[in-house]
């Protein structure tokens, strides 16, 4: 009997440490923020693989504008932009993954959309790339526009993404019978696609540039001119921590506005002796910014001397390995792009 | 009293201590999704989908909801399922069987095909047979027949559709052979009881099958057509067969893998079974004077279903459930369809996997209880 008595005791003990634990957590506004600093790293999800987004190399090194993000998140909060660690997530995975906790940012090209935002539990926290959905054909099936497309096509895509549901809209507002075949991960997509299970490969165009590269033969494919949507992709933060959010958001509109005036990961420093008010508060030169999120003044110094402008980073990770390199409209709205983020002051 | 009460407090005590987890979780569950701004319910069912699939049993388009989607995956998973365990008893049987062969080859083959399959995960064989092996199969245009007409290509296998007129008669007539067939083999057994005559019941139905659906043709009007694929062009080196009815390749290796792999675990469940009877039995029968085909039939097999039956229910359970592993290779069952796409799109997470496992789980208990009824019948009756 005692020992009966024992074991409810240590159970009910149980239950209310772990009550205690969730309760505590929920009373306190930017609990991500706080578990972030106190692990070390920044919980970041990315792609399993998208050359320019976000993509390891052999030795596990990420890359990529996505990864950048992330990044610049952990050069503001932890002051080290290597302090990330990354799970790569397919695109079915990638929502719960964020929801249910096990990462604190995705940034896997993911597309901003009223249902995504208002339903499930996350925010959008700005654009990082604007994209649009395209088609890829090989280059011998003289195909050279969309109009092409006849009865009875195939089309290789991921599932769970908003490319099932453009392409439907596409074929059907078209009246074309197509043979939709939805893989779980890109690389199978690119193998399904490649050995001719598909006639078409359809997602977004960065995707179809970055996927063409890692093709046995990219030179047989091409990605046709026309673009069926608007994707505007960019990173993710569960509900409910406005801090955490605040903090995503202004990483990588710094990044923006960087480049907008000028500062690069090799002038910063030196432009905090700048005439500029605007250049000086984005260098932490002038006001208290950072105060805002609970970070010190140089949060911002930090992400544009460890990770680089928007433009450094569009660079060297998109531009620079050919997959797009004309920048199009991620070009800064004063150079012609629609890139255009909201003032830091 | 003191003693009803030791007995009862454990039992009280672990019901609270289960009801205060599931109590648990779910009250923290609700707060987070609360949090989240996340809603729960199940309304989602009755809205459109949007999102197309490859492959359906019912008429089905992005218009339907998406408990109609749920429905294409649930059937695409019973099909395959279906399919799978036919082939997986069929093929199980004969190399079970053949393992207890006097043969040398035909023993040490079968052993080495047990082995070799059911050794290897069932994971990389999916993955062999979609993407090794029917990679391997030529683009639609350069595909010769099959059997004349149908067309083994890449995209899928091609093979005519039946288009009937008067389809009902023929399918009545096929109800007619089966009713007949029962009737006479019960008379039959009858006949052999008292009388010990034997009647040739085999044959009988044999020709009763062959006859009455074929003479419907002739006097109930009923004709049949075929559609056969035809090559159509899609662009200037794509092309696509059209017309007929295409099994997609995703189905195929599905199938293949699943049948494969599971065969071998029915194999082994016939070989224990066989095993199980004891020599005298079979010559107990052969002295009274049955013959081997007799022994088999009477004697042995009837003994042996009793050992093979629950193992071999396990292995059907088992295949349904690997059937998931479709998600792989794009084979649109319940998993991808619905706990796939339907969940991306809505985000409704915990009410879709609570579907799909509670969905598995009748399937399970259904393929259990058909195992069940049908291991009672042949069970040894205590008198």
């Amino acid at each position: 009997m005692f020992n009966v008595i024992k074991k409810l005791t240590s159970f009910v003990a149980m239950v209310a440490v772990l009550f205690a634990f969730t309760t505590e957590a929920m009373a306190k506004k930017s609990k991500t923020l706080k578990n972030t600093q106190k692990k070390g790293f920044v919980r970041c999800g990315v792609s399993q693989g998208l050359p320019g987004f976000s993509n390891a190399d052999a030795s596990g090194n990420w890359t990529g504008v996505d990864v950048d993000v992330c990044r610049a998140v952990a050069a503001a909060v932890l002051g080290d932009a290597n302090k990330v660690k990354f799970t790569p997530l397919s695109a079915k995975e990638r929502f719960t993954a964020l929801t249910s906790g096990e990462i604190d940012i995705l940034s896997r090209n993911t597309t901003w959309t009223l249902s995504r935002d208002a339903d499930i539990g996350l925010t959008f926290v700005g654009v990082n790339f604007y994209d649009g959905q395209g088609f890829m054909v090989r280059k011998n099936s003289g195909i050279t526009s969309v109009n092409q497309f006849k009865n009875g096509i195939s089309a290789c895509t991921n599932i769970g993404t908003t490319t099932e549901l453009n392409m439907r809209d596409f074929f059907n507002s078209r009246g074309i019978s197509y043979e939709p075949v939805a893989f779980e991960k890109a690389d199978e997509v690119v193998a399904a696609y490649d050995a001719g299970r598909c006639d078409t490969y359809t997602t977004d165009k960065s995707g179809l540039a970055a996927q063409r590269t890692k093709m046995k033969n990219p030179d047989e494919h091409i990605v046709l001119p026309e673009t069926i949507s608007k994707e505007p992709l960019g990173p993710v933060v569960r509900q409910g921590d406005a801090v955490w959010e605040d903090i995503v958001r202004w990483s990588l509109n710094t990044m923006i506005e960087a480049e907008e005036y000028g500062i690069t990961s090799s002038n910063a420093d030196s432009m905090k002796t700048s005439d500029n008010p605007a250049i000086k508060r984005l260098v932490g030169a002038e006001g208290e910014l950072g105060a805002a999120f609970g970070l010190d003044n140089d949060w911002s110094l930090r992400i544009i001397k460890q990770v680089g402008n928007y433009g450094e980073s569009y660079k060297r990770n998109i531009a620079d390995p050919g997959i797009l390199p004309d920048r199009g409209p991620n070009q800064l709205w004063t150079k012609g792009g629609i890139l255009y983020v909201p003032p830091a002051r | 009293m003191n003693n009803k009460i030791k007995k009862i407090l454990p039992q009280i005590i672990t019901v609270l201590f289960v009801l205060g987890i599931f109590g648990f979780f779910t009250f923290n569950a609700q707060i987070n999704m609360d949090n989240r701004g996340i809603d729960f319910g199940f309304g989602f069912l009755t809205q459109e989908s949007s999102f197309d699939v490859q492959f359906s049993l019912i008429e089905y388009s992005g218009s339907h909801s998406y408990a109609r989607a749920y429905l294409v995956g649930l059937l695409n998973t019973l099909l395959v399922s279906f399919i799978s365990i036919i082939f997986c008893t069929i093929l199980g049987v004969i190399f079970g069987v053949a393992r207890l062969s006097p043969n040398y080859l035909i023993r040490n083959s079968a052993a080495w095909y047990v082995e070799f399959f059911r050794n290897i995960p069932l994971l990389l064989q999916i993955f062999f047979w979609y993407y090794a092996a029917l990679r391997a199969l030529p683009v639609p245009e350069k595909a010769g027949p099959w059997f004349g007409v149908t067309y083994m290509t890449i995209k899928g296998y091609y093979i005519p559709s039946f288009i009937w007129t008067n389809l009902d008669v023929f399918l009545y007539s096929i109800l007619a052979v089966i009713i007949s067939i029962i009737i006479i083999s019960t008379y039959a057994k009858k006949l052999q009881e008292n009388e010990g005559k034997q009647t040739p019941v085999f044959f009988i139905s044999l020709g009763l099958i062959f006859i009455l659906p074929t003479l419907t043709f002739f006097i109930g009007g009923v004709s049949l057509d075929f559609e056969i694929p035809v090559l159509k062009q899609l662009s200037k080196t794509s092309y696509v067969f059209d017309g007929g009815i295409g099994l997609p390749p995703e189905l195929i290796a599905l199938v293949l893998a699943l049948s494969l792999y599971t065969s071998t675990f029915v194999a082994e469940c016939v070989r224990a079974g066989i095993q199980g009877i004891g020599k005298g039995q079979k010559e107990a029968a052969a002295s009274v004077g049955l013959t081997p085909n007799q022994i088999l039939k009477l004697v042995v097999m009837p003994q042996a279903l009793r050992i093979i039956i629950p193992p071999t229910t396990n292995q059907y359970l088992n295949l349904t459930k690997n059937s998931s592993l479709a998600a792989a290779i794009a084979y649109p069952d319940l998993v991808l369809v619905f706990a796939g796409t339907a969940l991306m799109q809505t985000g409704k997470a915990i009410e879709i996997v609570s579907i799909t496992m509670l969905t598995y789980l009748s399937i399970s208990l259904a393929i259990a209880a058909i195992m069940n009824w049908y291991n009672k019948k042949i069970e040894i009756k205590e008198k």
